[in-house]
């Protein structure tokens, strides 16, 4: 969870970053951390004087759940006068994990609607979509629609019967002709779409120097390795084919699980990284010791090897393909490390550019790993129903992605404020299989387990048995129930 | 009004009043009492919040964690002694213990080692109060920040590149290829001991210190006078004089040795072969969730410090009754 929560400030960072004089809502998202920290202790000061003064007397205020405001609007939305366009009134209660910049982003995204059909929006945004959704399915209060966290509790809530599918919501003609083939089938569930995508993000690229790196689009992974190889010679001294920076405090190790992740997809197929993520798939199975042995050997071609790897903080990682001469050809991250070549690296604007992740196995061609906000409709008042309409449309995808720091996965959608970002937007409309994180969707013992392997990797690539035995043991200890 | 701010005045307000409250209504409980009982009574009485509170806050909570260790990570059902068995086959967890032995061992004999050193040294010189409070000076930085400017110190970049990092800045200078002091086996375990010793030394120095000043000067010019070597007075008479404080010394740094975790946690995050008890209670806590486990690990490091305590306590004893 530190790795997932390491990577949701990143993509925080992404946001403001690409946004020109974007530092206004850094400064917001800054605020409002701070005002919540201050929430927290104010409540842990009441808790402790409840407690010390030895006072019964119940003061139910100070329960912190955000549940009852939650559910609260789904009766205003019942009764809702005429349906079919026009003015429909009433209300929707929606719940996402955007604040700051994001929030604003999202209400940008749906004023038109709300001019047009006359009805509100009420937002919530919450880092803690999680508890609130799950105590919220128990107990029935539910937002009329709400991000869900991810495919996997997307299946879950489907199952319990509180999604409700958008099969005859949604445009389907036209959602499913537009939109990245690898979104609509992980947004389906027994062949009807429950969930669509708002917005979406990739990983694995592969970021180059342009002023180093002139060899274009690789064919193939191998074509990659080879013209990486190749450019790394012609610099010489101790240029290699890649950098890689590992070091992230507790969370040490997460850069690496990405690059394992996407060789496992890519290598072995959206099952196998199914099954591996469910904890179905053990480590020492061939098809991910496979993409460790791939990880080893571009660590083994690896800018001061893998100690310096782990010694590398990720955010520098970028920092030696800037360099004078050039300490490396390539760096596998997704969108956000741009800010960072900016910052530590000293890159400017236009020196760097990416190749998506050549295919590894015909079969799976077109294999993505990234991430984005998966939508879903728990009441199906008509407003629901009509906002959620509106949401699929490229019209309204492309409000946020004018305003900077978010992939459409629609491909109508083309208004992007740089090429970087429609370069990355072609790569994910192209998505035929589309996966998230595996780590973030696997118990945190594992995940944790997964960082701290790929550091011992790294370090010492002969110990790679021994580290898969014991990942076998804690994937069996991890998943119990 | 605000919740909190009724909760405020209930504390600044209500807290003393029912403790004065408290104390008006033994004493009035007391006053039929026979006047032989009520001498009895009421040491008792009196001590009962306090009690209450200890229990409260400390007792409680060391037989809970004791019954959670004995539990499944649901808290619900009795596993008998799985978590200890856990806690003593799992590989990660022998290194964590082996590394706190270590960390036991080195750091108390250099801190306070240093300590005695430098507190002897430093009172024969006019400059003391200048040394000693640059010694003393680390102590005042919170263990995180020690742990972050030492990351620095042994920070590493790969050979011909400039060494940021101090250490690895000077063993180049002089010829020698640069180190990854943090990620090498066992070096990496005495590497964040050192920055422990770096912050602990001022405190033994300073207690030591205090101790030296106890000593009467009456003692040891008589004993140069009978013709002793300066070792001699030091074995002789300082040495002996100085043990009981000697003994609070090396006691707290065992107990801050088998604490050891921000430094760790910090600096490697455990990775290497550098964790220790204290960070892997943590883990299986916070991040495995598994609370039988962490309170399994909670029990074995009391049950490694309780002797260490009581030998503290029995010394304190005897010191009172010698006096």
């Amino acid at each position: 969870m530190t790795g997932g929560a390491t990577e949701e400030t990143n993509h925080q960072q992404e946001v403001t970053g690409r946004i020109p004089g974007a530092l206004g809502e850094e400064i917001k998202i800054v605020d409002q951390r701070s005002t919540r920290t201050l929430g927290r202790a104010a409540t842990l000061f009441v808790a402790a004087g409840l407690l010390v003064a030895g006072c019964s007397s119940g003061t139910p205020s100070a329960a912190p759940t955000t549940a009852p405001t939650a559910g609260g609007s789904s009766a205003a939305g019942s009764p809702g006068a005429s349906t079919g366009g026009g003015q429909l009134g009433g209300s929707v209660s929606v719940i996402g994990t955007w604040t700051g910049a994001e929030q604003e982003s999202f209400l940008a995204m749906v004023k038109p609607w709300e001019d047009q059909t006359g009805a509100k929006v009420e937002y919530t945004g919450t880092r803690d979509i999680n508890n609130i959704l799950s105590t919220g399915i128990r107990s029935g209060l539910l937002p009329d629609l709400a991000g869900l966290p991810g495919p996997g509790q997307m299946q879950e809530y489907a199952k319990a019967g509180a999604l409700k599918p958008l099969t005859d919501v949604v445009d389907m003609t036209a959602y499913s002709a537009n939109t990245a083939p690898g979104l609509v089938s992980l947004g389906t569930i027994d062949n009807a779409l429950t969930g669509i995508f708002i917005k979406a993000d990739i990983k694995g690229l592969f970021w180059y120097n342009t002023d180093v790196y002139k060899a274009g689009d690789p064919t193939s992974y191998d074509d990659l390795l080879a013209k990486g190889k190749q450019t790394a010679d012609t610099i010489g001294g101790d240029a290699k084919t890649f950098c890689v920076g590992l070091e992230s405090g507790a969370a040490s190790g997460w850069p690496g699980s990405d690059w394992i992740e996407g060789f496992v997809l890519r290598q072995s197929g959206p099952d196998v990284y199914d099954k591996w993520t469910a904890g179905q798939q053990t480590w020492t199975s061939p098809e991910i010791k496979q993409a460790f042995e791939a990880f080893g050997n571009v660590i083994a071609d690896t800018y001061g090897g893998g100690k310096n790897a782990n010694a590398t903080a990720f955010v520098a990682t970028g920092d030696k393909l800037f360099s004078n001469p050039p300490g490396c050809v390539f760096v596998n991250h997704a969108t956000f490390i741009t800010d960072a070549f900016k910052k530590t690296g000293g890159a400017k604007d236009g020196q760097f550019d990416f190749t998506p992740w050549p295919d590894m196995n015909p079969t799976f061609a077109g294999a993505v790993e990234g991430g984005g906000d998966l939508f879903g409709m728990f009441n199906d008042t008509p407003q629901a129903k009509s906002l959620v309409a509106y949401l699929a449309t490229p019209e309204a995808q492309s409000i946020w992605v004018g305003r900077g720091g978010a992939l459409s996965a629609n491909k109508l959608v083309t208004n992007y404020p740089n090429d970087i970002l429609k370069k990355a937007a072609a790569a994910l409309v192209g998505a035929k299989v589309f996966r998230f994180d595996a780590g973030d969707n696997m118990p945190q013992a594992m995940q944790d387990a997964f960082f701290k392997a790929v550091v011992s990797y790294a370090q010492d690539a002969t110990k790679l048995d021994s580290i898969l035995a014991n990942l076998d043991s804690v994937q069996t200890s991890s998943y119990t129930p | 009004m605000d919740t909190r701010l009724v909760a405020a005045i209930l504390i600044v307000v209500g807290l003393p009043a029912f403790l004065i409250g408290y104390i008006l209504l033994i004493e009035t409980l007391l006053r039929p009492v026979p006047e032989r009982w009520q001498g009895r009574i009421r040491p008792w009485l009196w001590l009962a919040p306090a009690l209450a509170f200890l229990g409260f806050f400390l007792v409680y909570p060391t037989f809970n964690t004791i019954v959670l260790s004995f539990q499944d990570r649901f808290s619900k059902a009795f596993v008998g002694l799985n978590n200890y068995a856990y806690f003593l086959s799992n590989a990660d967890t022998l290194v964590s213990l082996r590394n706190n032995v270590i960390w036991l061992v080195l750091l108390t004999a250099l801190a306070v080692g240093l300590g005695l050193l430098i507190a002897v040294l430093v009172d024969r010189v006019r400059y003391e109060p200048a040394a000693k409070s640059v010694i003393f000076l680390p102590l005042a930085i919170s263990f995180v920040g020690a742990g972050i400017i030492w990351r620095f110190v042994y920070d590493y970049a790969p050979p011909g590149q400039p060494q940021t990092g101090l250490l690895n800045a000077a063993v180049t200078a002089v010829g020698f290829q640069p180190q990854t002091w943090l990620q090498d086996a066992p070096t990496n375990t005495i590497a964040l001991i050192l920055v422990a010793v770096w912050i602990w030394t001022g405190f033994c120095m300073v207690i030591l210190s205090a101790a030296l000043k106890g000593i009467s000067v009456e003692l040891m010019e008589a004993a140069r006078v009978d013709g002793a070597t300066e070792l001699q007075v030091f074995r002789g008479i300082t040495l002996p004089l100085l043990l009981p404080a000697i003994a609070v010394v090396a006691t707290t740094m065992v107990i801050t040795a088998l604490k050891a975790f921000d430094i760790v946690y910090v600096m490697t995050s455990g990775n290497f072969d550098t964790n220790v008890i204290a960070n892997q209670m943590y883990k299986e806590l916070f991040t495995n969730n598994q609370p039988g486990r962490a309170s399994a690990i909670a029990v074995v490091l009391l049950v490694l410090i309780v002797p260490v305590m009581i030998i503290n306590i029995r010394r304190f004893r005897e010191q009172e009754a010698i006096r």
